[in-house]
């Protein structure tokens, strides 16, 4: 018969002998393993400091204002004067055209339809909807945490008032919900006793875009806590006659948190793309403020004549997408193995 | 006074006159050939018309659209009716169903028509002095938008507007079927009677159509052709009124298509790729700015700018801070380039700056600009230092404004320069985009503390009050109403006497009216209730196939003397 005690004294050298690498130091290894990940960070490091950079562009290198109409400017290219919005000279000479890309510091994409330098606005553009979105990403992830492991954790009426809730929610098609909150509080603002938030507030997209994918992150994360409540070391402290915040704080936080950290790049990437749904139908970012969705609702009617002014933001909003969801996908697959598809 | 001629004066005078009759006589029945040979050559086929959506009721007395009345030409008429001819010959009026216009008696009080015989109604039934009463009587009983502005001068409206159900309109419109003559009573002379007798509102409808919004179910009607079935979110159908027979060319002119087919709910892309194509044949909405260049260079043929009488103008609201200050009114008048914003809606082809109210070549406009850097009759520039003097005479720098734009591309382009133009001046100044749907009730209301707002103007009929007394009268402000049409709220009772007598006197000397209506536009211009900015033309793009294209200045194109084969 072999001692038990024996048998791990006997292992417990080996296991000594290499120290545990745990699950961050572990992921940071996969993570930067990964070319595509890396590829995906730098991606998306260089477009966040392009937009930080945004007033610098402006200022020193495109030398005007993106957000006042230029309607009557002349700029030089090639050593001529031109202006920036050109009449036809064809047929009827029907129409005004802004100026196409240049390719040089002043206008390098080009104008809009208000004489402004796409490329500046481009940059500050990026920076109001990386800035929603990824503050609309924090109160989504924070609200979804309390809901979700409050009803997964104390479970009974909490668990089905919240659930209530969360159902109601996702009752509604997102983009419909979006719209509607939109429409209300942008004609409106908010008014709460003191507080009060214009129509024209960057906080109204942010509040709206964080509030909608609540349900879409808090199930998730209830279902996660409520396996954990069964899992035999919550067991085991529940046993020991652990307090429940203890357990809450020590057992079911640590192990959520991979799962809130691959929320983040795959929500700040929903939520890009719903900031900019939103401004596109002019009802997220309003004028004189910029986003990518505006900046595409300006360049929908020069479709024919200066696709950039569109394709510009577009480009933008994949790349920046594409870098962050490759990043959710890897640290998913970093910090979460479990949920990895083999 | 009695004149008396030599009998040899006498006799050449009689000749010159005979002769004069004879070439009229001649010429009419030479263009009457000319037509008769047109229509056996064109005559038929199947027109298709296409819009981004469609414009509401079908009901002519209720629908209140440029879009609509352009179609009601060609299937209701009034007693009398704008001409149907191109250029300014159709501000003419002429007889429709009356056989001619009558002359007022009473003081200008009282007009007796003859109702014209033989006319019928696309439903077989003949138009009778009846139909006329009960016409009348339906504008109140549908309450037609129109009705407190336009018809609320005829005896016994006041009644009718108090209460529409019971409206008789007694001793206001009196028929007689037996001698077959309706006579219309005014409370007082109104020298835009006609006017407002012309245009769809007062249609002549059967006796017995519907005293409710028609919707969407067609009634019938006395033109060239009748609707057949009308679906907004598809299309609309017109066919020959089979019981038409051609009983005025100016007025009712008989058409050249066998049917006409207006399409709803195409984009503005997919309209002008179908007019290439010669899928259809017209398209209501102006042609998107991104398109212009190409049309205009590779099918001008199929292109026709023609002048509109209508402005855009920012209203600024004159209840509500910064525009209740004058100089801040004043200042965007200054600061405003209206080369800019013509450049916004197409270029100087398609409009043209102006800084005053009436539109130009329009009775009663004299050039008279005051808010441009040189003294000069036209605006030339805009002059930002003035501006910006009186923003900071007024001490109302940094205060918020927001603009309200209609959401389609022009008017949010017109709105996003007037804020640019309102943040340079120094005001922490955004701009909202409403839906087209609402944006025009919306910027009406009071309530809902609108500052400054994009709007466009164009006229019902060709007078200086349509402008002038309509937008910007005490009368036309009703606060908290989706209908106060006085965007700016602005209320001036020396204006309002001025134009009251400007009315008058266009009873009797159009010049003198003309003149006093001038004067008014500036009065008001000098106190800045609203900034015009440019007066746009009418672009039109019609397919390869479309021939005989009239512009009528009143209702614009004439569809029914386009053919299509």
């Amino acid at each position: 018969m072999t001692d038990i005690t024996e048998a791990i004294r006997v292992h417990a050298p080996a296991v000594s002998s290499r120290p545990s690498s745990g699950p961050w130091r572990r992921a940071w290894h996969i993570l930067k393993r990964d070319r595509a990940t890396l590829l995906a960070a730098a991606v998306f490091v260089l477009i966040i400091l392009s937009t930080l950079a945004a007033p610098l562009y402006a200022r020193y290198v495109s030398g005007t204002d993106p957000f006042r109409s230029n309607l009557s400017a002349r700029i030089m290219v090639d050593g001529k004067r031109v202006k920036v919005m050109q009449a036809s000279t064809e047929g009827l000479g029907l129409g005004v055209t802004p100026i196409g890309p240049t390719w040089g510091p002043q206008y390098l994409l080009g104008a809009d339809t208000q004489g402004r330098d796409v490329a500046a606005r481009l940059l500050y553009g990026g920076r109001n909807s990386l800035l929603i979105a990824a503050s609309a990403t924090v109160i989504c992830l924070c609200l979804a945490a309390l809901v979700g492991i409050s009803a997964g954790f104390f479970g009974g009426w909490v668990d089905k008032i919240l659930s209530r809730i969360l159902d109601i929610l996702w009752a509604f098609p997102v983009y419909l919900l979006a719209i509607s909150l939109s429409i209300v509080l942008i004609s409106q603002g908010i008014v709460i006793g003191p507080i009060e938030i214009g129509s024209d507030s960057l906080l109204l997209p942010i509040f709206i875009i964080g509030i909608i994918y609540v349900p879409y992150v808090a199930r998730p994360l209830r279902g996660r806590v409520l396996s954990l409540k069964q899992s035999e070391f919550v067991l085991a402290a529940r046993g020991l006659g652990i307090p429940a915040w203890r357990i809450l704080l020590h057992d079911i936080l640590p192990n959520v948190s991979t799962m809130l950290i691959v929320f983040v790049p795959l929500m700040m990437g929903l939520n890009i793309i719903t900031e900019s749904s939103l401004s596109f139908l002019s009802i997220g970012v309003q004028a004189p403020d910029a986003s990518w969705g505006t900046i595409i609702q300006d360049g929908q009617t020069l479709l024919y004549t200066r696709p950039v002014v569109a394709l510009a933001p577009g480009i933008a909003i994949v790349l920046t997408v594409l870098s962050l969801n490759v990043l959710g996908d890897s640290l998913r697959d970093a910090l979460d193995p479990r949920t990895k598809l083999v | 006074m009695t004149i008396y001629l030599k009998p040899s004066i006498r006799r050449a005078g009689l000749l010159a006159a005979g002769i004069l009759l004879a070439q009229t006589a001649l010429s009419s029945t030479a263009l009457a050939d000319e037509r008769a040979d047109l229509m056996a050559k064109h005559r038929g086929g199947t027109m298709t018309l296409a819009a981004v959506s469609a414009a509401g009721t079908i009901d002519p007395m209720i629908n209140y659209t440029a879009q609509f009345w352009q179609i009601y030409q060609m299937t209701y008429d009034g007693l009398v009716k704008f001409k149907q001819a191109g250029g300014t010959d159709g501000f003419e009026i002429v007889p429709a169903i009356a056989e001619e216009i009558p002359q007022p008696t009473n003081d200008g009080k009282t007009y007796v028509f003859k109702i014209r015989k033989g006319i019928k109604f696309s439903n077989g039934k003949d138009v009778t002095p009846s139909d006329v009463v009960a016409s009348f009587q339906r504008i109140f009983k549908v309450k037609g938008p129109t009705t407190g502005s336009f018809y609320n001068g005829i005896v016994g409206s006041d009644k009718c507007i108090a209460d529409a159900a019971t409206c008789t309109l007694e001793g206001g419109v009196v028929g007689d079927d037996a001698a077959g003559t309706v006579t219309i009573n005014l409370t007082a002379p109104d020298s835009e009677i006609f006017s407002k007798l012309a245009v769809p509102h007062a249609s002549i409808l059967p006796a017995d159509a519907p005293l409710a919004d028609a919707g969407t179910t067609p009634i019938a009607g006395t033109g060239a052709y009748y609707f057949e079935s009308y679906n907004p979110t598809e299309q609309l159908v017109m066919k020959r009124n089979p019981h038409f027979k051609e009983w005025s060319a100016d007025a009712q002119p008989d058409g050249y298509a066998d049917e006409i087919i207006y399409k709803f709910g195409l984009t503005e892309e997919a309209m002008i790729n179908a007019i290439i194509n010669g899928q259809i044949d017209w398209m209501y909405d102006t042609p998107p700015s991104d398109r212009l260049p190409e049309i205009g260079a590779k099918y001008a043929s199929q292109i026709h700018i023609d002048p509109l009488a209508a402005f855009w103008y920012a209203p600024m609201n004159t209840n509500l801070a910064p525009f209740d200050n004058i100089k801040v009114r004043q200042a965007v008048n200054y600061a405003l380039d209206r080369d800019a914003l013509v450049g916004l809606f197409g270029g100087e082809v398609l409009a043209q700056p102006t800084c005053q109210i009436l539109p130009p070549d329009f009775p009663g406009h004299v050039d008279d600009c005051l808010y441009t850097t040189e003294a000069s009759p036209e605006w030339i520039g805009a002059d930002m230092e003035k501006a910006k003097q009186l923003v900071e005479e007024s001490g109302t720098k940094g205060q918020k404004v927001t603009v309200i734009a209609e959401d389609n591309a022009t008017s949010r382009g017109v709105g996003t320069y007037i804020q640019s133009v309102l943040s340079e001046l120094g005001y922490d100044a955004s701009m909202k985009a409403v839906s087209p749907n609402i944006q025009f009730t919306y910027i009406q209301n009071t309530s809902n503390n609108v500052q400054i707002s994009i709007s466009q103007w164009y006229m019902d009929y060709p007078a200086a009050s349509n402008f002038l007394n309509v937008l910007l009268s005490c009368a036309s402000f009703t606060p908290g109403s989706d209908a106060s049409i006085n965007i700016s709220g602005y209320c001036n009772k020396d204006l309002d006497a001025k134009m009251k007598e400007a009315m008058t006197l266009a009873l009797t000397d159009a010049d003198a009216a003309n003149a006093k209506w001038a004067e008014v536009d500036k009065g008001f211009m000098e106190q800045s209730p609203i900034a015009p900015l440019f007066t746009p033309k009418s672009v039109n793009f019609t397919s390869a196939r479309l021939g005989n294209y009239l512009f009528n200045k009143q209702n614009r194109w004439i569809t029914s003397q386009s053919w299509v084969k």
